[in-house]
């Protein structure tokens, strides 16, 4: 009895081996498609988690995107498998306009992955910063920053107000500040020289450094441009 | 020669036994009821119109009350539910709805009834209303979350020709769908009965009702809309021209006038029992327009008491799971009809202020609070709530426990004593009032209500009188009539227990904006308010302020629920002995402020959806 139900597990085992398929039927996506968000060549900042674009592969019988989302220094990455894509930012997206693509005639841009692919995606940002200083004195954070209208014309903006924030890990935007200070559009004489300051309060735990950066909103546009975010120790 | 004759004899016996085939096949089922049976009986139409009625679309109710704690309005305090304080953004596809089966069901039921001639004609004229009323407020439920949504009025029916393109139909325009739902309510109304007893199916009152609801949305929509032009698509999908609004709001005002037979509630002496006894008197209440109703004993029955009920002497190991935020809390105004914090702190910011008794903080305060809000040194079910956070011994220094009622040791005091409440508040411990306050609106105080066995049957209230004065106000005051919306707005105030009336120039949209805040709270109209008057990306804008300290004024950011803890001071010869001081907290789960984002506005149209019919357009900045 014991005999023929030992063959039996160890048929009953052979057979699980024997037809269980492999771990998956499919390849993963094995190709990277990394770059930044640029303008001249100079990174563009965004808020953390807010600023998305979008990849579409036609061909297929039904569509959805990919949506790749760009890091708060204006990098993106995507793991993704090899194919032709189309790229679109949609028009809300970041504090941006797209370029007319010269290969498509339109905002999309076609992107051929074939094996990991490094590329920059340029935009046309409604500003830019030239610089964004910022120093500590104390437990005070000064910044001074000058801003460099790109658009102008027909599609100009103007600033609704510009926010300095602080905070206590390497994300830094009005969401996770606990200091900041703001100074309104129309308080700004020069967008060449903004100057703002702010107390860094009792922090819990106790941490002898910050992280701060510069905001900019656009009036009409939702995303805030942002300076690259400085560490300052006090 | 045996063998051969069985062979022969089986196929025999099987053609012998096979019965007739017309009998077989048109038998009658015995587990359905068939259309022509249906459509002879009333009460068989009744119960379809029931499962009809059943499905009525509502985002927050006294069912689904756990996305009150959406926003700033209340806190979650069940361990299941603190994400909805960590996230950074609500999904573009929250609060969505896209319910074209339910859509199909009632214009089935509709083409049905038109058929239809074993009934009296009284009755069938009812039900097509009945259904139209329940069509309009589900493409009412539609427009609201989604902007324009094809208008499908007839069943739609596959020919199985492998090409589906002549059932794809595309968006309306935004305020071609309320046209419809305003005009279909003007086509029924009068058929409907105009029978202000009748809660629970439509009437005349629920049909002007809804009515003034949709266009005082498409008024504002049409109004506020032009301060966010982001939020619109070109084919007018998202989005009403402003020239619109003026029409709109006027459409507001003649259904008000035509609305009779409803009145305030105004049975109860005490103004916060009374304001709490709206919502569970059902005795031929007056302000009651339409309602979702319950029924102990029937199956028909909610456990919103069971999951709300004070901790302390709660009827099972569980309760307090919506926290009322000091936000909701703060924004009741004073007795004056001024705004401000509740003063917990001296003028100079130097010490607290020290009360007799933990209710004397709120004592000037709008009656309303009490009403919906269950405050410290209260009772509920005759009962004291046992809201206290501690012992307050001077210098900052404050002694209090990590469980519902725990002991420890006070100086001065050899033995240990109780050191908090056991409703807590105890930060991070679910079913204390991590907020320092409970839920009170809707809360059974029948006995047995907080068991499983026996649960609540509190209607759920979807249309009342109250917020038909108060859409009347707005329209008014959009209209230039600031003494007509003087007018509405203190026949509220003054039911609610506020002796000084408003007059026409203290009439302003911060007032309107605060009104409905407080009269309404936790009755499912706080988000598509801060949605139809643009102000939902201004006030939940993604910050983390601190709490405001304009609670009057509609633009003032409100990001993160936060709470106030009362501690009993412990100060043998001091002169403060024994009185109660409070102290302003953010709960530690709240890590995230909320950030409507402009894609919000209107919910997310699956991919599903769009690949289904092309010609669908997507909603803006998603």
């Amino acid at each position: 009895m014991n005999k023929i139900l030992n063959k039996l597990s160890m048929f009953a085992v052979a057979l699980l081996l024997l037809t269980g398929c492999a771990l998956d039927n499919y390849e993963e996506p094995g190709s990277f498609l990394k770059g930044r968000i640029v303008y001249q060549g100079e990174p563009i900042g965004v808020e953390y988690n807010q600023v998305s674009f979008q990849l579409w592969e036609p061909g297929w019988e039904l569509s959805k995107s990919i949506d790749v989302t760009v890091s708060q220094d204006g990098e993106f990455s995507a793991l993704l498998f090899d194919a032709q894509y189309k790229l679109i930012i949609p028009s809300h997206q970041g504090p941006f306009m797209s370029i007319e693509n010269s290969g498509t005639n339109s905002d999309t841009i076609i992107v051929d992955l074939n094996g990991s692919t490094e590329m920059d995606i340029e935009v046309l940002p409604f500003y830019v910063f030239n610089s964004a200083d910022m120093s500590v004195s104390g437990t005070t954070v000064n910044m001074s920053a000058s801003l460099n209208k790109v658009v102008t014309g027909v599609d100009e903006r103007n600033i609704d107000r510009v926010n300095l924030y602080i905070s206590k890990t390497h994300f830094v935007s009005g969401n996770t500040s606990v200091s900041s200070a703001e100074i309104g559009g129309g308080d700004i004489t020069d967008i060449g020289n903004i100057t703002l300051s702010t107390e860094i309060p009792d922090l819990t735990p106790s941490q002898s450094y910050v992280y701060a950066r510069v905001g900019v909103k656009i009036s009409g546009v939702e995303d805030m441009l942002f300076s690259p975010v400085q560490k300052l120790e006090f | 020669m045996k063998k051969q004759l069985l062979i022969l004899i089986v196929p025999v016996l099987f053609l012998v036994m096979a019965c007739d085939d017309e009998v077989f096949l048109n038998k009658e089922p015995k587990n359905i009821l068939l259309n022509e049976q249906v459509w002879s009986d009333e009460g068989l139409v009744l119960s379809v119109m029931a499962d009809l009625y059943g499905r009525f679309p509502d985002y927050q109710t006294i069912e689904n009350w756990v996305e009150f704690t959406n926003f700033d309005e209340a806190f979650a305090s069940a361990f299941g539910d603190y994400g909805r304080h960590h996230n950074q953004d609500w999904n573009y596809f929250d609060w969505g709805y896209w319910d074209y089966g339910y859509i199909r069901e009632i214009n089935l039921f509709i083409e049905k009834a038109e058929e239809a001639d074993q009934l009296t004609e009284a009755a069938r004229e009812r039900f097509l209303a009945e259904a139209r009323f329940l069509r309009a407020a589900v493409y009412f439920e539609h427009v609201k979350r989604m902007g324009g949504v094809p208008i499908v009025l007839e069943p739609l029916t596959y020919d199985y020709s492998g090409d589906p393109t002549y059932l794809q139909q595309a968006r309306a325009k935004e305020h071609e769908v309320y046209d419809f739902v305003i005009s279909e309510l003007d086509e029924i109304k009068n058929i409907l009965p105009d029978d202000a007893s009748i809660k629970s199916r439509a009437t005349k009152g629920a049909a002007l009702a809804m009515q003034m609801r949709a266009a005082l949305y498409a008024g504002s929509i049409a109004k506020y809309g032009a301060t966010t032009p982001e939020v619109s698509l070109s084919g007018d999908e998202v989005g009403i021209p402003s020239s619109m609004a003026t029409g709109y709001y006027q459409k507001v005002m003649s259904a008000f006038n035509e609305m009779s037979g409803y009145s305030l509630y105004d049975r109860t002496p005490d103004r916060s029992d009374n304001f709490s006894n709206i919502f569970l008197d059902k005795n031929n209440n007056p302000e009651v327009i339409f309602v979702e109703d319950f029924k102990l004993q029937s199956g028909k029955v909610h456990g919103f008491t069971i999951s709300n009920q004070p901790r302390y002497q709660s009827e099972e190991q569980e309760g307090g799971r919506i926290n009322p935020s000091l936000n909701l809390v703060q924004s009741f105004e004073r007795l004056d009809n001024t705004f401000g914090k509740l003063s917990t702190r001296t003028a100079d910011d130097s010490d607290f202020i020290y009360y007799d008794e933990p209710t004397d903080l709120f004592a000037n305060r709008d009656p309303r609070l009490s009403g919906t809000v269950i405050l410290p040194g209260t009772t509920f079910k005759d009962t004291d709530v046992e809201i206290w956070a501690g012992y307050y011994l001077g210098d900052d220094t404050y002694i209090t426990g990590n469980q519902f009622g725990a002991k420890g040791s006070i100086p001065g005091i050899d033995e240990d004593v109780q050191v908090v409440g056991y409703s807590g508040p105890i930060d991070n411990l679910e079913f204390s009032a991590q907020t320092g306050f409970y839920i009170r609106k809707f809360l059974d105080p029948t006995p047995g209500s907080g068991q499983r066995g026996v649960q609540s049957e509190v209607w759920w209230v979807r249309y009342r009188y109250s917020e038909v004065l108060l859409n009347a106000a707005e329209a008014s005051f959009e209209l230039g009539n600031t003494a007509d919306a003087a007018n509405y707005m203190n026949q509220v105030r003054t039911r609610a227990g506020l002796t000084t009336p408003l007059t026409a120039a203290d009439i302003n949209f911060d007032r309107i904006v605060h009104e409905r805040k407080v009269e309404l709270a936790f009755e499912g109209h706080q988000l598509w308010d801060m949605k139809r008057w643009r102000l939902a990306h201004i006030v939940w804008n993604g910050t983390s302020d601190e709490l405001t300290e304009n609670p009057g004024v509609a633009t003032e950011p409100s990001t993160r629920p936060f709470g106030l803890w009362p501690y009993k001071v412990h100060d043998p010869d001091g002169p403060n002995d024994g009185k109660w001081v409070f102290k302003e907290v953010l709960p530690s789960q709240v890590t995230n402020p909320d950030r409507f984002r402009l894609g919000n506005y209107y919910s997310r149209i699956g991919d599903d959806l769009l690949n289904k019919n092309p010609k669908l357009v997507k909603n803006p900045n998603q």
